[in-house]
């Protein structure tokens, strides 16, 4: 297996057992993902989107197969290592944001560096400039009750960049959304993707996140349905027609 | 970092965190305040009982057994010369010890008979009452004796005795003083005598049964057909009464820090059990399970600290007051046996303070690690979806 990939998933599968019967999640799932990617992972729900997301992102581990993410084998992660390289290299954005409660929002943003031992300067300066990427400077002392829905999966983008990880992973982001604040998500990530490198993987069904997307991916019942680069959209930005 | 989340998730719980820290502070507070109490008692009980009847140690001629009235009539014998030099020198006091009874008002109440040197000023009994003309026997009595036989000052009691011989003897004995001591074992059933009119009653010339030493004496050397009893020796029945009293006390905060726990444990399973999907975050963003578990239980184990500091907040006023206004020790203490006195002023040492904070922190962070063991087999992806593996 070549490891010039960002991720690269052979034969992947995910079982689980629901009392005597067994549950296939993923199907002999074969993908390679490159550097800056804007991908969306499509299909209808138990298509097997969040699962493939969630080994791809060492939350969880294939029954069989392989899944390599930066050169790191999932299946043989540690709970340790996959912590760290959580940590260290991917970030997550949730359907229903995830903020913590108790803390503010520059607080949120800050977390992970906190995790990473970053100096406190190091952080002002980082926690501050994702912010000001996702438009939320001002709102750095509001508690996440504070904030629209928008608002809120704002500071959950720049929470998931301001590590600035190789890899972000979101799951249905733009679920909780109007149409007009899921198109300004989907352009602050879009913007991030070009400006930083960063690759974006969604899982979605949301029509507004894949006119945005550069490739789709259609999972059906566990497998890959089709795989296709979608045509680049207008330069001035916005969705493709 | 954790703390600092720690703090924030517990005081964001609210009303919850504040019910918790009040119970367990309030038994922070009851333990401090109880076993100061006890603390006070045996260190009053301890002074008085020094002061008034035991000095500084005691030789006991070798047969002298105060648990033992039978053995009384051998219990006695002739001061010997480096216990005499040392009474001589006013560091110590002899008291001969007699078996007798008292025939107040025609009834028979036993008492022991006390011979102690009315000029001695190794013990604060007023002894210096004794001080009167051949013409008469004085006799001191404690005010619980003098209730209990119906006697006052100046009245006369006939004394019955027996002499070293075995013959019986008895004289009218007159009170002069009705002495007023926080010692129980003076106060009643013992008639205390001038030494040597004593001797010459009982026919024991030159003798004693105890020889009381004073305060701060350091040496004592043995000696012969006598035995030393140290301080430790001699206030061993207080010190265990205090033991069995505080034993029973703990029955008290027992139950309090339990119910404190028990809101604690529910608090963290509820909190488990609620912040899953927050769990499943932190663990998204990095945290390890062991990262996680250290979490909960750190919180948990912050309630004991702002139990302290909320205990430390009204206790310290309340207690420093205490200590010093004391506990005004009511009528049916009286016959708890404890040389306490009318007021107990209660101790509350650096050690009981610091002795508590630490058994109650501890406590409070096995409580709170208990239910987070459930951390350890949550998968993030289950978390993630607010259920629990």
């Amino acid at each position: 297996m070549k490891n010039s990939y960002l991720i690269e998933t052979v034969d992947l599968v995910k079982t689980y057992s629901l009392g005597e019967y067994t549950i296939i999640a993923l199907n002999k799932v074969s993908l390679n993902f490159e550097n800056a990617e804007f991908t969306g992972l499509v299909g209808p729900s138990g298509s097997g989107k969040t699962t493939l997301l969630n080994i791809v992102g060492s939350l969880d581990s294939p029954t069989s197969g392989s899944a390599v993410v930066m050169g790191r084998k999932v299946e043989d992660l540690s709970h340790k290592e996959a912590a760290a390289l959580r940590n260290r290299s991917i970030g997550f954005i949730f359907q229903t944001f995830n903020l913590l409660p108790v803390y503010t929002v520059f607080e949120n943003v800050e977390f992970p560096l906190l995790l990473l031992g970053h100096a406190s300067s190091e952080r002002r300066k980082m926690t501050t400039a994702a912010l000001e990427w996702v438009g939320l400077a001002d709102r750095a002392k509001s508690k996440p009750d504070q904030l629209s829905g928008g608002q809120s999966q704002r500071v959950a983008i720049a929470r998931a960049v301001v590590k600035k990880p190789a890899l972000i992973l979101a799951d249905e982001p733009t679920a909780n959304l109007d149409a007009e604040n899921s198109h300004h998500i989907l352009q602050t990530m879009e913007r991030l993707n070009r400006d930083l490198g960063t690759t974006f993987i969604f899982a979605t069904h949301d029509e507004k996140v894949i006119a945005y997307i550069r490739r789709k991916i259609t999972l059906v019942d566990g497998a890959v349905a089709k795989d296709e680069r979608l045509e680049p959209r207008p330069p001035e930005g916005g969705p493709r027609p | 970092m954790i703390l600092k989340l720690a703090l924030r998730n517990l005081l964001g719980a609210g009303l919850r965190t504040w019910l918790n820290v009040i119970v367990l502070s309030f038994a922070f507070m009851a333990i401090i305040w109880t076993q100061g109490l006890y603390e006070g008692m045996n260190d009053q009980g301890r002074r008085a009982s020094v002061e008034a009847a035991l000095g500084g140690g005691q030789y006991w001629q070798k047969n002298y057994d105060p648990y033992d009235v039978l053995s009384l009539e051998d219990a006695h014998a002739v001061v010997p010369d480096f216990l005499r030099s040392m009474i001589d020198e006013n560091k110590a006091t002899a008291v001969l010890v007699v078996q007798g009874t008292l025939y107040p008002q025609g009834r028979i109440h036993p008492v022991l008979v006390k011979g102690i040197d009315p000029g001695q000023a190794v013990l604060t009994l007023p002894a210096h009452f004794l001080k009167t003309g051949e013409d008469r026997l004085p006799a001191l009595i404690g005010s619980r004796l003098a209730k209990s036989t119906g006697l006052g000052v100046g009245d006369t009691v006939t004394l019955r005795w027996r002499d070293a011989k075995g013959t019986f003897d008895a004289r009218d004995l007159e009170i002069v003083q009705v002495m007023k001591t926080v010692v129980q074992s003076i106060d009643q059933g013992q008639v205390w005598l001038p030494l040597e009119r004593l001797r010459k009653l009982a026919a024991m010339e030159g003798q004693a049964s105890l020889v009381v030493l004073d305060q701060g004496t350091v040496e004592h050397p043995p000696v012969e057909g006598w035995v030393f009893r140290d301080l430790d020796y001699l206030l061993s029945d207080i010190k265990q009464l205090v033991q069995m009293k505080s034993a029973g006390a703990t029955i008290l905060y027992t139950v309090l820090i339990l119910l404190a726990m028990l809101a604690i444990f529910d608090t963290q399973v509820l909190s488990i059990f609620r912040r899953r999907k927050e769990m499943g975050t932190l663990m998204a963003l990095g945290f390890t399970r062991g990262r996680l578990i250290r979490l909960f239980t750190l919180e948990g184990a912050l309630h004991g600290v702002l139990a302290a500091a909320a205990a430390a907040l009204y206790g310290i006023p309340f207690l420093t007051w205490y200590a010093r206004q004391g506990w005004a020790v009511p009528e049916s203490m009286d016959s708890y046996g404890f040389a306490i006195g009318e007021r107990l002023f209660p101790v509350y040492g650096a050690g009981l303070v610091a002795g508590t904070t630490i058994l109650v922190l501890v406590i409070t962070t096995i409580v709170s690690y208990l239910p987070t063991r459930r951390i350890a087999r949550l998968k993030p992806t289950e978390a993630l979806r607010g259920r629990m593996s």
